[in-house]
């Protein structure tokens, strides 16, 4: 059997839910894809995973694959995935959300994720609009592009959703692409081996929504795209930041050490402990 | 209430600081660590409710504590908690509203926020309480019956009993009830997550014990994946009710004093009830048949205890501290048997025994 189908067998559930919610095209699968891989490597056993997402595309990811899965309201994934892991620290808690969840109506419990430094996996796929909805620009929609609701042109800035969580604190950022497919798959077993909040930003074609309003192509053509405009870490340390300019740096950002909340709590516990007993 | 949710069980907390709620969660973020149990402040308290419905789900009571502000943002995921069917408790000391309004000052204004206030057809269980000791009970029994019934119960206290301080003896609990979820005993195999059972409740794998399945916020099948189909969300919607409704007897809690013979009756809840119970005592002194009928849950309506009541008392006074939000419920089931009278009061202060007093003489 081949190692593709042994994965497919192990991890996908097959109760129902094929075929999937996601265009023919979409990036979402390969990101699946680099997860699942990730998992079967490191070893983890399905009941050990805990599988959270929020609302949209990439949203719809969980119900897919046998794990525990938890798919949450628009935005809060992380707050459920704060509750399941504390509650459960034995518990592998992943993230899966998009731009509009991680970084709009999330935003803030995504910096304050960061910031407890919570064990918890991020992985965000970046796709620059709300493709479920119908293409609205998203904090991560370039400035000048077009959207169903930017449709004379977006004149917000964008987020970069890797150094906002690398200001915020997070303890390990990796950013790919899904062109960058092997990339991927290591980017994001170092992330869910990494004790603390990690995060993987991924970087992904919306062919179906941002790429037709923007005229940019087919699916193949906008990740002919990232492998054109990618840059990886140690090469862009030694470019001007005008090179950079419309470059996406890939690679891992941040890999450090801080200490990490369920550690910290348990010296709580034990301090707590020794108050009420004396 | 801290006492109540230690001895139900509750090792899960997480909320945010709003008054006049947050001694809760002073105390609780000291007494939780001690028990093994975990306390954490999180950034607003839609992320409270989100982190509290995740613990539950990782098989772990838990519990957080707001005001007015605080459970309008709970909404979204109070939701949440209500089509995942997930256990929690969520204590709402209320304050004036609308808006950041009175944060100091005792109101009942959450009445029908609590019932309302998430989107869509849902049902709820609410309770109150009216002394320190009902405090403690109250918050036993929500505990039981977010376990027992799987879904989030609200605990509606008014700021007047919450700042209260009361004598209770603790009696090493002998005859306290705590009921815990009902897990599957199938093989994981087996296992239905969301199937349609005679009480209309099914089994709670908590994550992590070998029963892998998928929670969704969407409407979904009794596997637990979303659905589409009109023979599934029907069926689903309708058990989430039934669930409820098929157990009223056992949720809807009252208290009855003096109504066999009152030919006037009081209907109160909260700190009002206090007020209305001491009216009641000096109004039989000056000869009025008064009774009064005390509502310990709110929600679902207790339809049948107010029926009761109008078998006896041609005339109901709902005296309440907002501006009629279960005078309203008690008028929808009379039909006309009895004269149903509010006494409204939204200016931050409480309603006196007198103020009910003399509105029972405005309206013998």
């Amino acid at each position: 059997m081949a190692e593709v189908t042994k994965l497919i067998h192990k991890y996908l559930r097959h109760d129902k839910k094929f075929p999937h919610v996601w265009c023919p095209g979409c990036g979402i699968g390969i990101m699946l894809g680099a997860l699942i891989r990730a998992i079967d490597r490191v070893g983890y056993e399905k009941d050990e995973i805990v599988l959270v997402s929020g609302i949209g595309c990439s949203g719809r990811l969980p119900v897919y694959v046998d794990f525990n899965t938890l798919h949450t309201t628009h935005g809060r994934a992380l707050t459920f995935a704060t509750g399941v892991k504390l509650a459960k620290p034995s518990l592998k808690v992943i993230v899966i959300m998009g731009d509009g969840d991680a970084v709009a109506i999330g935003g803030n419990h995504f910096i304050h994720s960061a910031r407890r430094n919570i064990d918890v996996t991020s992985i965000i796929l970046n796709n620059s609009v709300y493709g479920m909805t119908g293409g609205q620009y998203s904090p991560t929609t370039p400035y000048g592009m077009r959207s169903s609701t930017t449709v004379y042109s977006n004149i917000e800035q964008s987020f970069k959703i890797s150094e906002l969580a690398v200001t915020a604190g997070a303890v390990f950022v990796g950013r790919g692409t899904v062109y960058h497919a092997k990339l991927l798959d290591s980017l994001i077993e170092k992330a869910i081996l990494k004790e603390g909040f990690s995060v993987v930003e991924v970087i992904a074609h919306c062919h179906t929504q941002y790429g037709r309003q923007n005229r940019l192509g087919t699916a193949v053509e906008m990740m002919e795209w990232q492998r054109d405009h990618a840059v990886n870490v140690e090469k862009a340390a030694t470019m001007k930041s005008g090179e950079l300019q419309d470059k996406i740096v890939i690679g891992v950002l941040v890999d450090k050490e801080l200490p990490v909340y369920q550690d910290e709590y348990e010296k709580i516990r034990e301090r707590s402990r020794a108050v009420a007993g004396r | 209430m801290v006492e109540g949710a230690l001895r139900a069980g509750c090792r899960f907390f997480a909320g945010y600081p709003i008054t006049p709620a947050t001694e809760i969660s002073e105390i609780l973020s000291v007494k939780l660590p001690q028990v093994d149990g975990t306390f954490i402040q999180m950034e607003d308290e839609i992320a409270s409710l989100g982190a509290v419905i995740g613990a539950s789900l990782a098989g772990v009571k838990s519990m957080t504590a707001t005001s007015g502000p605080g459970f309008s943002l709970m909404q979204e995921n109070l939701g949440f908690a209500i089509i995942a069917e997930v256990p929690c408790v969520i204590v709402n000391v209320m304050r004036g509203g609308p808006s950041t309004g009175l944060p100091t000052f005792p109101s009942q204004s959450d009445v029908m926020q609590a019932r309302w206030g998430t989107h869509g057809d849902h049902p709820i269980i609410v309770l109150s309480a009216s002394t320190v000791r009902e405090c403690y009970d109250m918050t036993i029994k929500a505990f039981n019956f977010s376990e027992k019934f799987r879904t989030p119960v609200i605990l509606l206290i008014d700021e007047v009993v919450a700042h209260m301080r009361e004598k209770m003896v603790l009696s090493d609990e002998e005859g306290v009830e705590i009921f815990n979820r009902v897990k599957p005993t199938v093989p994981p195999e087996w296992y239905i997550p969301f199937e349609d059972t005679p009480s209309g409740i099914p089994a709670m794998a908590n994550f992590g014990e070998g029963y892998r399945y998928h929670v969704t916020g969407l409407t979904h099948d009794i596997r637990g994946f979303p659905t589409s189909r009109p023979d599934e969300i029907g069926p689903f919607i309708a058990r989430l009710h039934r669930k409820i409704s098929q157990h009223f007897s056992e949720i809807q809690m009252a208290e009855f004093f003096q109504t066999e013979d009152a030919d006037i009756t009081l209907v109160a809840y909260g700190s009002v009830a206090r007020s209305a119970r001491r009216a009641m005592i000096e109004a039989r002194e000056e000869g009025l048949k008064v009774g009064l009928l005390k509502l310990l849950t709110i929600w679902p309506f207790m339809r049948s205890a107010v029926e009761k009541v109008f078998q006896v008392s041609k005339i109901l006074v709902v005296p309440e501290m907002n501006m009629g939000q279960i005078s309203r419920e008690v008028k929808r089931v009379n039909r006309g048997v009895a004269k149903v009278f509010a006494l409204n009061k939204v200016d931050g202060t409480i309603i006196t025994p007198e103020e009910i007093m003399n509105r029972i003489a405005e309206v013998a």
